[in-house]
């Protein structure tokens, strides 16, 4: 075991909070990106898209998400606090009888679940919601 | 291919023409995420279905791409609309090039 000097535990520290600072901005990022892919850089604006999660969930290993919006094409579900940020793409076919669907996601903190859809029309429209988590869903 | 893959999928029997029916699919799958590590600390390389159809007739009803941020156990629930009597399949694609299928008659009248 080697002893740390003075020295090396305010690096260490300066370290840490650096990498505390950095991370977020990386998700972030990482997030916007996914969004830009998705959208190909169109605006997106709020309204007609439903995103239905709970306020708590106890378990980030399986959280219970609905996503609507009547006229989509496509959903994208994004979690922007997860190491990868996607979740899941639902394309909706002729034959699809409401452009909704239920499913059951992992997260790896409290954070912000979106929802884009990318309408019939070739718009795009957003939904966020805050889903807190007691324990984290990403194993480790 | 992974163990114990078993699709699940709860379809109505019947309907009437036009009819926007809820199915209910489940599949049991470990959907290794690739975050994990095992005790020695290796990362547990990811292993997940990354794609599931469900199509009546051979037309799509929905088309889902699934990242590792889906839960273990994959589940859906989504509607279909039902124009006449036909079977609606339902296809799992695994990361190991695996497909998982399973189907279900409808009957309309």
């Amino acid at each position: 075991m080697t002893t740390l000097s003075r020295r090396d535990t305010m690096a260490l520290g300066l370290g840490a909070l650096a990498a505390a600072f950095v991370l977020p901005k990386v998700a972030v990022a990482a997030t916007d990106d996914a969004i830009a892919a998705f959208t190909g850089g169109a605006s997106v604006g709020q309204g007609g898209i439903t995103l239905t999660a709970p306020e708590i969930a106890e378990n980030g290993n399986t959280v219970p998400i609905e996503v609507s919006a009547p006229g989509a094409e496509a959903i994208m579900v994004l979690a922007a606090g997860n190491p990868n940020p996607d979740v899941a793409t639902f394309n909706f076919g002729p034959l699809s009888g409401a452009q909704s669907a239920s499913t059951r996601i992992r997260l790896a903190e409290t954070q912000d679940v979106v929802a884009i859809a990318r309408m019939g029309d070739g718009s795009f429209v957003e939904a966020r919601q805050e889903v807190k988590v007691t324990i984290g869903g990403c194993g480790g | 291919m992974a163990d114990n893959v078993k699709p699940r999928v709860r379809v109505p029997s019947s309907a009437t023409a036009g009819e926007v029916v809820t199915i209910k699919t489940l599949i049991s799958h470990q959907m290794e995420s690739g975050q994990r590590k095992d005790d020695a600390g290796n990362v547990i390389p990811r292993s997940i279905i990354n794609r599931f159809v469900a199509a009546y007739n051979g037309e799509t009803v929905i088309d889902v791409t699934l990242e590792p941020a889906i839960s273990t156990n994959p589940y859906f629930e989504f509607q279909a609309k039902i124009p006449e009597s036909g079977t609606m399949t339902f296809t799992w694609y695994d990361d190991d090039g695996s497909v998982y299928e399973d189907s279900q008659e409808i009957t309309v009248g």
